[in-house]
C-alpha cells in the first residue's frame, strides 16, 4: 500500500502552492485584486496542509501543520518594490508569467488530489475520500482563477 | 394649500393606506421666488435625477428659464410626490458656475477655446494613439447620470467603432453588485421586484439600504404603509441607527464586513425550521443542496460572535422572514460597497428564492441602484457589459450585435469580460491606457484612495478629457474640458430600479456654448471617421429619438425589450416598465412570474462567476449546472475582511451618504436649501466610544488610515460602537485647494478608503477600512452641523434641529378624498 506516498506528495505540493500564492501576492501588491485574492486562495491551501497533516498521523506520517504563512521582512520589501515598479507597463508581463506558473502549480495539485481520491477508493478509506471531495473543488477554483485572470490580463499586456 | 418645510420634513405628510390598497396621491411642488402656477409659461415632462427612484415630474419654465418642479400625479412611481433633492436641486442648472465654453490646457493652465479646437485636440490624440498602440490605449469612464440614448451611442462608439474593451461607468461604484447579484441568481440582469410590492408586502427587509435617505419617495410609500391598517413588519440590517432602523421591527447592526456571515445564519435558521417552499425549489431552482450544506455550520451563535449581533435577534429576524407571506427584500450600498459584496447580495436573493417569493404582488427583490440612470448604463452597454444584456462569452450574441451594428463580429472585443473601472485606472497607472474620456462623473472625489487617483489622473502621459457641466475636481486635472448640457436642457429617456422608463424632455436651452452629451459624442464619432462595414457612418442617428429607435432594435427579443415603446407613448401619462413588446404593449409590471427566468444557457446574459475568486464560470460548466433555465441558488462561505482594526487603527471606517446631497455635491451644494441642511463634512462615532475618549459633540477630529487624513467635526450618533462614519460627498471644488487638499489635511472621505474591490462584481469596498480618530481641538458646546433629521441624528446634548425655514417650504396637494 502506497497511501502514505500520495498523502506526503500532496502535503508537499499544497505547501508549495501556499508559497507560490503568497509570493505572487507580495510581488503584485500594486495589482490590488491579485494581492488580495491570492491571499484568500492561500487560506484554502493552508487549511489543506493542516488537514493533510492531521489525517497523515492516522497513516503513520509526521507532517508539518504549518506553512510559515505570515510575510517576513523580505516579503514586505517585495511588496514595497511592487508598489514602486507597478507604474511600469512591464509589470503586466510579470503578472502573466506568475499567473501561468500558478495555473500549472494548481493544476498539479489538482492531479495529486485525483490520485489521492483514486487511492482512497481503491483502499476503501472513507476519511481520505471525504477529504479529497472537500478539498479538491477548492484546488480547481484556484486553477480556474489563475486561468480566468490570465485571459483577462493577457490582451492588455501583450497588445499594448 | 398646505406648505411644508421639506428640509425639516424630508418625507412630507402622511397619506396612510392598507395592504392591497392604492397609494393615495399627493402632489408636491416648489416654485422659486414666490411664483405661483399662474406665472409659469409651460410645464415640460421629465423625471427626477438626483437619486435612482425615477419619480415623474414636470419642469416649470418661465421666460426661458427653469423656475420650479411639480410631481406628476399620474406616475406609477411617485403618485405626485417629490423628495427634497428634487424640489430644490434643479436650481443648480441656473448656477453662474456652469461651464459655457470648452477649455484646453495650455502652459499648465486650462484656458477657454472654441469647439473646433477642443474636439480636434481630443480626436487628434485618439487617432495618434490608435495608430501607435491600438484600441487598448483608449478608455471611457462614464456615469449613471446620462440618458439611455447617450450610453447606447457611447457603447457603440467604444465597443463597435474604436474596438476598445475599456468602457465602464461610475455605476461600478454604485450598482455593479446589484447587476452581479442578479446575474448570479437569475443569469441575467433585470429587476424581479416592482415598487408596488410595497403596497402588498407584509414584511419588508432592507439590507444595507437606508431607503429613507437614498430613495425618499419610496420610503414615503413605506411610511404611509406603516401609518395605515395592518402595517408591514420591517427588518433593517445596518450598522447605523438610520431612519429605517428607527422604524424597524428588528434592527440588526452587524460589524462591517460580516454580511455573509449574518446572511448565512438567517438562511441557516430558515432552512433548519423548514420555512421553505419545497415545491418551488424543486421545480424552479438548482443548487439548493449546496446552500443547505454551506449554511449548516452558520448557527445564530456562530454569527452572533462574528457579527456582534445577539443570537436571539438573528432568530427573531429569521422567524419574521420565514413566516412572511409576502416578502419584499431590498439591498443597497451597505452590502454592495462592503466586503464580499456579491456573495452577500446573492444570499438576499436566496431568501426570496427558497421561500418561493418572486413574481407575485408583494413578493420581490429590489437590488437597488444609486443613480438615476444607472440601469441604462447597464442595459445599453456603457459599463462592463454589452448592450441589451448580451453575453460577452456567447459567440452568437456577439454575431447578433455585430449584425445590429453592421460591423464584423471581430470588431467587438469579447475575448474577456469588459474592463472594469478599477482595472482601467490600474492600466492608466501602469501606462498602457493613455487616453481617458470621462463623462459626467468625478473620480477625483468618488474613487477610493484619492491621492493615488489624483496621481493617475495628473500623469503627463495620460490624455484626460472631461465632459461635464461644472469645473469639477476631475475637470481641474483634464487636458480638455467639454461643457455639457444637463437634465432639462436636452431630451432622452432613463429607467429606474423597477424598470420604469421615463422620457425627459428639453425644457430650456443650455447655457453659453454647452452642448448635449449625445451631440458631443456623435461629433466625436464623425470626426474620428468611424464607419460600419459598408463604409457608412457607424452612428446612424443625429438626435435622441433616432438613438432611441436604434436602441429599440438592439433590445428586441432581449430581456430589456423596449421594442414597442415610443417617445409618444411615454408622453402625457405614467412611465412604462420594460419589457414592452408587441405582446405587452403597456409594459410588464412583474417578471419571473410562475418561476420562468431568462437563465437558459443560450439566452442568458452571464454564466456567473465564482463568488469568492470572481473567476468566470465557463459555458460548459454553466450548461451542466443549469441546462433548462432555472434560478441558480449560489452559496458562499464567509471570509474575514482584508483590513481589520489594529492597535494603531482601532476603528472600522464606513463611508456613506446623506439625504440632502448627491454624489460629489456638484449640483446639491449649488441648491441653497440643500447646502444649508448639510453644509460641511462630519464624522460619526457612538456615544460609548466618544465617552471612552472624552470627546464631545462638535469636537474637531482627525480621522486617519494608512492612506490619508481627514478633518471633520464629531457627531455623536447611533452608529454601532467601533465604527466611524464619514459622508463621501465633500470634496474640494468649493475649497481653496480646488481639486485637492490645500494643506496636509483633506475633507474627502476617500482620502482614507482602501483600493480593494469585490472579485465578483468588481465594486470597490468603501465600508471596511481600519481607522484612527484623534482630537485636534475641542469646541465649547458648538455642535457639528450634520443633519438631525437623518442617520446622523444626534444621541446626546441639545443640538438644534435641522430646519429649512420659509425658503424650504413646498406645496403639498392631497387628493380630494384624502383630505381629512
Amino acid at each position: 500500500m502506497k497511501l502514505h506516498l500520495a498523502i506526503e506528495e500532496l502535503h508537499r505540493s499544497e505547501k508549495h502552492l501556499v508559497h507560490v500564492l503568497l509570493g505572487m501576492s507580495d510581488r503584485h501588491k500594486a495589482e490590488h485584486e491579485v494581492f488580495h485574492v491570492t491571499r484568500d486562495l492561500a487560506r484554502w491551501s493552508t487549511d489543506h496542509v493542516r488537514d493533510l497533516a492531521a489525517i497523515g498521523q492516522l497513516y503513520g506520517l509526521d507532517l508539518d501543520q504549518e506553512t510559515g504563512g505570515e510575510p517576513g521582512a523580505l516579503e514586505r520589501l517585495q511588496q514595497a518594490a511592487s508598489d514602486l515598479f507597478g507604474r511600469r507597463p512591464e509589470s503586466g508581463l510579470l503578472l502573466l508569467a506568475d499567473l501561468r506558473h500558478l495555473y500549472r502549480e494548481a493544476s498539479g495539485v489538482s492531479l495529486d488530489w485525483e490520485l489521492l481520491a483514486q487511492v482512497a477508493q481503491g483502499a476503501r478509506k472513507q476519511d481520505l475520500l471525504k477529504l479529497a471531495e472537500r478539498c479538491h473543488p477548492e484546488t480547481l477554483r484556484q486553477a480556474r482563477w489563475a486561468n480566468g485572470k490570465l485571459k483577462e490580463a493577457a490582451t492588455q499586456a501583450l497588445v499594448s | 394649500m398646505p406648505r411644508v418645510d421639506r428640509i425639516a420634513e424630508p418625507w412630507g405628510s402622511r397619506t396612510p393606506y392598507g395592504p392591497g390598497e392604492t397609494w393615495p396621491t399627493r402632489v408636491d411642488s416648489y416654485l422659486a421666488g414666490g411664483l405661483t402656477e399662474d406665472d409659469v409659461d409651460r410645464w415640460v415632462q421629465s423625471a427626477t435625477i438626483l437619486h435612482s427612484n425615477g419619480d415623474g415630474l414636470d419642469i416649470a419654465v418661465k421666460d426661458g428659464r427653469i423656475v420650479g418642479v411639480r410631481g406628476r400625479e399620474v406616475d406609477r412611481v411617485n403618485h405626485g410626490r417629490l423628495g427634497p433633492k428634487d424640489l430644490f436641486g434643479w436650481q443648480a442648472n441656473n448656477s453662474p458656475d456652469r461651464l459655457t465654453k470648452p477649455l484646453i490646457r495650455e502652459n499648465e493652465r486650462l484656458v477657454e477655446t472654441d469647439w473646433d479646437t477642443a474636439m480636434n485636440a481630443v480626436v487628434g490624440r485618439a487617432k495618434e494613439l490608435l495608430e501607435e498602440q491600438g484600441p487598448s490605449a483608449i478608455s471611457f469612464y462614464t456615469t449613471g447620470q446620462l440618458f439611455l440614448e447617450e450610453y447606447y451611442t457611447l457603447g457603440l462608439i467604444a465597443h463597435g467603432g474604436i474596438g476598445t474593451n475599456h468602457v465602464d461607468g461610475n455605476t461600478r461604484l454604485c450598482t455593479a453588485t446589484a447587476a452581479a447579484a442578479l446575474k448570479e441568481t437569475f443569469a441575467s440582469d433585470g429587476q424581479p421586484g416592482s415598487y408596488t410590492d410595497v403596497d402588498h408586502a407584509d414584511v419588508i427587509a432592507l439590507y444595507g439600504h437606508n431607503m429613507a435617505e437614498t430613495q425618499t419617495v419610496l420610503w414615503t410609500r413605506v411610511l404611509d404603509r406603516l401609518a395605515g391598517q395592518n402595517p408591514p413588519k420591517v427588518i433593517c440590517v445596518d450598522p447605523r441607527l438610520t431612519p429605517v432602523a428607527r422604524a424597524a421591527t428588528v434592527h440588526l447592526a452587524p460589524r462591517p464586513g460580516t454580511n455573509v456571515m449574518l446572511m448565512n445564519a438567517l438562511l441557516h435558521e430558515i432552512i433548519r425550521n423548514g420555512w421553505i417552499d419545497r415545491a418551488y425549489v424543486d421545480a424552479h431552482t438548482v443548487g439548493f443542496d449546496e446552500l443547505e450544506k454551506q449554511v449548516a455550520d452558520y448557527s445564530p451563535e456562530v454569527a452572533a460572535e462574528v457579527c456582534d449581533v445577539p443570537a436571539d435577534q438573528i432568530r427573531e429576524a429569521a422567524r419574521i422572514l420565514g413566516s412572511a407571506e409576502r416578502l419584499l427584500s431590498t439591498v443597497l450600498q451597505g452590502f454592495y460597497q462592503s466586503h464580499q459584496a456579491t456573495a452577500a447580495a446573492v444570499q438576499v436573493n436566496n431568501i426570496n428564492v427558497v421561500r418561493g417569493m418572486l413574481g407575485k404582488p408583494g413578493c420581490g427583490v429590489l437590488q437597488m441602484n444609486g443613480q438615476p440612470t444607472a440601469q441604462n448604463t447597464r442595459e445599453a452597454g456603457a459599463d462592463g457589459d454589452l448592450p441589451a444584456f448580451r453575453n460577452w462569452s456567447n459567440d452568437s450574441h456577439i454575431q447578433e450585435l455585430a449584425k445590429v451594428w453592421n460591423i464584423e463580429p471581430m470588431q467587438i472585443p469579447h475575448y474577456a469580460p469588459p474592463t472594469h473601472a478599477m482595472q482601467m485606472f490600474r492600466y492608466a497607472e501602469e501606462g498602457s491606457v493613455r487616453f481617458m474620456y470621462v463623462t459626467a462623473t468625478n473620480p477625483a472625489v468618488s474613487l477610493p484612495e484619492l491621492e493615488r487617483i489624483r496621481a493617475i489622473l495628473a500623469q503627463e502621459r495620460l490624455f484626460l478629457v472631461v465632459q461635464d457641466i461644472f469645473l469639477s475636481e476631475t475637470a481641474h486635472l483634464a487636458d480638455v474640458v467639454l461643457p455639457a448640457a444637463t437634465w432639462g436642457e436636452k431630451t432622452g429617456t432613463f429607467t429606474n430600479v423597477d424598470r420604469t422608463v421615463h422620457l425627459s424632455e428639453k425644457a430650456v436651452e443650455p447655457p453659453g456654448e454647452a452642448r448635449a452629451d449625445l451631440d458631443i459624442l456623435i461629433d466625436f464619432a464623425h470626426r474620428l471617421g468611424l464607419k460600419d462595414k459598408d463604409g457608412q457612418p457607424l452612428v446612424k442617428w443625429s438626435d435622441p429619438e433616432g438613438a432611441f429607435e436604434g436602441w429599440k432594435e438592439c433590445s428586441r427579443g432581449r430581456p430589456c425589450d423596449y421594442s414597442a415603446m415610443t417617445y409618444d407613448k411615454l408622453r402625457g401619462g405614467s412611465g412604462i416598465q420594460w419589457p414592452c413588446t408587441d405582446e405587452h404593449p403597456d409594459g410588464t409590471e412583474r417578471i419571473y412570474t410562475d418561476g420562468q427566468f431568462w437563465s437558459e444557457p443560450s439566452y442568458c446574459e452571464s454564466y456567473g462567476r465564482d463568488l469568492v475568486t470572481g473567476a468566470p464560470v465557463s459555458e460548459t460548466e454553466y450548461k451542466a449546472l443549469n441546462p433548462t433555465g432555472n434560478a441558480v441558488i449560489k452559496a458562499a462561505e464567509y471570509l474575514p475582511p482584508h483590513e481589520l482594526p489594529s492597535e494603531d487603527y482601532p476603528f472600522q471606517l464606513i463611508t456613506g451618504r446623506t439625504l440632502y446631497h448627491f454624489h460629489t455635491r456638484t449640483k446639491t451644494a449649488r441648491a441653497p436649501q440643500l447646502q444649508a441642511a448639510a453644509p460641511e463634512v462630519w464624522v460619526e462615532m457612538s456615544a460609548s466610544d466618544a465617552a471612552d475618549r472624552s470627546f464631545a459633540e462638535g469636537d474637531l477630529l482627525e480621522v486617519s488610515t494608512p492612506r490619508g487624513r481627514v478633518q471633520a467635526r464629531l457627531r455623536i450618533s447611533g452608529v454601532r460602537p467601533g465604527v466611524l462614519f464619514l459622508p463621501f460627498h465633500y470634496g474640494y471644488w468649493d475649497e481653496p485647494g480646488e481639486h485637492e487638499p490645500a494643506g496636509t489635511e483633506g475633507r474627502a472621505a476617500n482620502e482614507l478608503t482602501i483600493t480593494e474591490w469585490d472579485p465578483a462584481s468588481k465594486q470597490p469596498i468603501f465600508k471596511t477600512a481600519a481607522a484612527q480618530a484623534t482630537r485636534l481641538e475641542s469646541t465649547s458646546g458648538v455642535p457639528s452641523s450634520a443633519p438631525t433629521t437623518t442617520g446622523s441624528r444626534p444621541v446626546t446634548g441639545s443640538v438644534p434641529e435641522t430646519r429649512g425655514g420659509t425658503a424650504a417650504e413646498a406645496v403639498e396637494t392631497l387628493a380630494a378624498e384624502e383630505i381629512r
